[in-house]
């Protein structure tokens, strides 16, 4: 009751402290409101600045230029993106958390050895295995192709959740198990029946940000799909500048419509995606 | 223990672990050892032990001593990579650590620690476009800054010129990455419990001596974890550096990562570009090991 009636009160001290915090604020809010500002107002209003507000006509036209850019449209970028990040978030999620499991909970010779790779396999950079597998996707008659590109996260994406899946199913009792296999379930079925419900909160954070991850990916793309018409949304991005001189509006709502889907990602699963993220990185 | 029960346990096995280990090998395990053997041949598949590397190192793309440190740059890609980290760790740790704590108890901290992690959301292509955005000499909020408080000599497109544009990128990348270090330092000063401060005030400490005393060591799990987290991100930076600058203007903003990609798919020079590659995983390694090994210290 005390340090409330306290913090309550208002002091020069905590007067000072909230200018401090909102001025800081400031360097973070005053960049992103710069591309708000400039997606929906028309190009002749920005010659001055976005922040010059002595005319203001809301417009969306920019909006409707981007997605129907004449050499990157990104309408045509965010169908892409959506048809290789499904399939990117939902296959590693499964296979990754199979793996975990028969990790975890099945004996066999190199179960150990495999764990150590695949923890070892985590520091390894993108760059290291562009090259060969633009050659490897070639073979395959996979370049070029949005199954290449799923195929690519896909196993990239297991690397990460096989970890948090196997640390999240450490967490989990055995003793439901052992009365599922006495009642004369399988392995299958103790894993989809108990296994695969428990463990809806984990896959939950995994599921954010591998979805997150794979949409704003760039790098993996960009040596993946090359044709103009299959490229994903952030490969646009790059495409929309000219040479020398920049339509801000159109850029900033190229911008604002490439990440409203993974903002929407966030504000939904805000719960699990932060959980996700402390829980990958402090062990 | 029968038959049926031993191929049931291997039809068990084979289930839940092949499709894991059959991609995890094709699709990254064979690769990144066809990138380590690339690094050590030539072109018709040679063996020349180290003559690649020495060839990148001493090449000006890659440290252009003529230039570094007495002029400006290029300087090249392991120059500025080094910058990138001197520059952006100490400011992200700092950023992260003090908004933290100032945004404990402030009315609309909510709001602006979301604004704050948007640059976590974002994807690192639009976080380029916006780094390009705010320098731009006409329509950049920056220069209108400069312009307000009179620093004319210095209103230009800061990603435009070579004495600028890494700066520029760096500074930029703060704006984008403080975002992880504020929710990592948030979620960790939650578990500092109040009486620890309440005692402290008690026994005559001040907010200063409470904040070096109390929450930078009890922190330092946290900070171990965000100063690898970003020194991996800064090892491997590429995206934004793309779109903003293209590594230019004349290289005086390319790395690592860049160096790497335009040697393979541009100048299609797989060897080059797989020594490129190996330095940059050797350097994310070292950080690796040094991460668990911390770890495991802490929890000694």
């Amino acid at each position: 009751m005390k340090t409330k009636n306290k913090r309550k009160k208002i002091t020069a001290g905590r007067l000072a402290i909230h200018i401090i915090a909102w001025l800081a604020g400031l360097i973070w809010i005053v960049p992103f409101l710069g591309i708000l500002m400039a997606s929906i107002r028309p190009q002749r209003e920005l010659i001055h600045g976005w922040w010059n507000l002595s005319e203001v006509n809301i417009s969306f036209e920019n909006f409707a230029n981007a997605w129907n850019h004449p050499t990157a449209p990104i309408g045509q970028g965010i169908r892409n993106s959506i048809i290789v990040t499904i399939p990117a978030t939902i296959l590693p999620i499964i296979i990754a958390t199979l793996f975990a499991y028969g990790l975890l909970r099945l004996r066999f010779p190199g179960r150990k050895l495999f764990l150590i790779i695949v923890v070892l396999l985590l520091s390894i950079p993108q760059q290291m295995v562009a090259v060969p597998l633009f050659q490897i996707l070639n073979n395959f008659g996979i370049l070029n192709k949005f199954s290449g590109l799923i195929i690519t996260h896909t196993a990239w994406g297991l690397i990460w959740i096989t970890i948090f899946m196997r640390n999240y199913l450490m967490t989990l009792p055995v003793e439901y198990e052992e009365a599922a296999s006495l009642d004369g379930a399988n392995r299958f079925q103790s894993f989809f029946k108990i296994i695969l419900p428990l463990s809806l909160p984990g896959l939950a954070s995994v599921a954010a940000l591998q979805f997150t991850w794979v949409w704003n990916d760039f790098f993996m793309a960009l040596i993946t799909l090359y044709e103009p018409n299959l490229l994903v949304a952030t490969q646009r991005i790059p495409l929309l500048k000219g040479q020398y001189s920049v339509d801000w509006g159109v850029l900033s709502a190229a911008s604002l419509l490439v990440t409203a889907i993974p903002l929407l990602v966030f504000v939904f699963l805000q719960k699990y995606y932060i959980k996700g993220l402390i829980g990958w990185t402090i062990k | 223990m029968g038959i049926k029960y031993k191929l049931q346990h291997w039809f068990e096995v084979v289930l839940f672990t092949f499709p894991a280990i059959i991609l995890l090998t094709t699709f990254v395990v064979i690769p990144a050892v066809r990138t380590l053997s690339l690094s050590v041949m030539n072109s018709e598949g040679k063996f020349v032990g180290l003559a690649n590397f020495s060839d990148v190192l001493i090449s000006k793309d890659i440290l252009n001593l003529d230039r570094f440190p007495l002029q400006g740059p290029p300087w090249g890609a392991i120059p500025h990579n080094a910058i990138w980290i001197l520059i952006h760790l100490p400011l992200v740790v700092s950023l992260g650590m003090t908004l933290a704590v100032l945004l404990k108890d402030v009315w609309g901290a909510s709001f602006i620690k979301s604004v704050i992690f948007l640059g976590m959301i974002t994807p690192m292509v639009v976080g380029g476009g916006i780094i390009r955005f705010i320098f731009d000499e006409h329509s950049g909020v920056v220069n209108a800054l400069l312009r307000g408080v009179g620093l004319e000599q210095f209103v230009r497109s800061w990603t435009a010129y070579p004495d600028t544009a890494l700066l520029a990128l760096i500074l930029g990348s703060v704006i984008l990455w403080t975002g992880f270090s504020l929710i990592l330092y948030s979620s960790g000063l939650s578990t500092i419990p109040d009486e620890l401060y309440e005692a402290a005030e008690v026994d005559g400490a001040n907010p200063v001596q409470r904040f070096f005393y109390i929450t930078i060591p009890l922190l330092k799990p946290v900070t171990i974890t965000v100063v690898s987290m970003t020194l991996l991100w800064e090892l491997k930076i590429f995206d934004l550096v793309y779109t903003a600058t293209g590594g230019g203007p004349g290289g005086a903003s390319t790395v690592l990562a860049l160096r790497m990609y335009t040697l393979a798919f541009r100048a299609l020079d797989s060897n080059r570009s797989a020594v490129i590659a190996v330095l940059i995983t050797a350097l994310t390694l070292i950080v690796g090991v040094w991460l668990s090994r911390a770890n495991r210290v802490d929890e000694d």
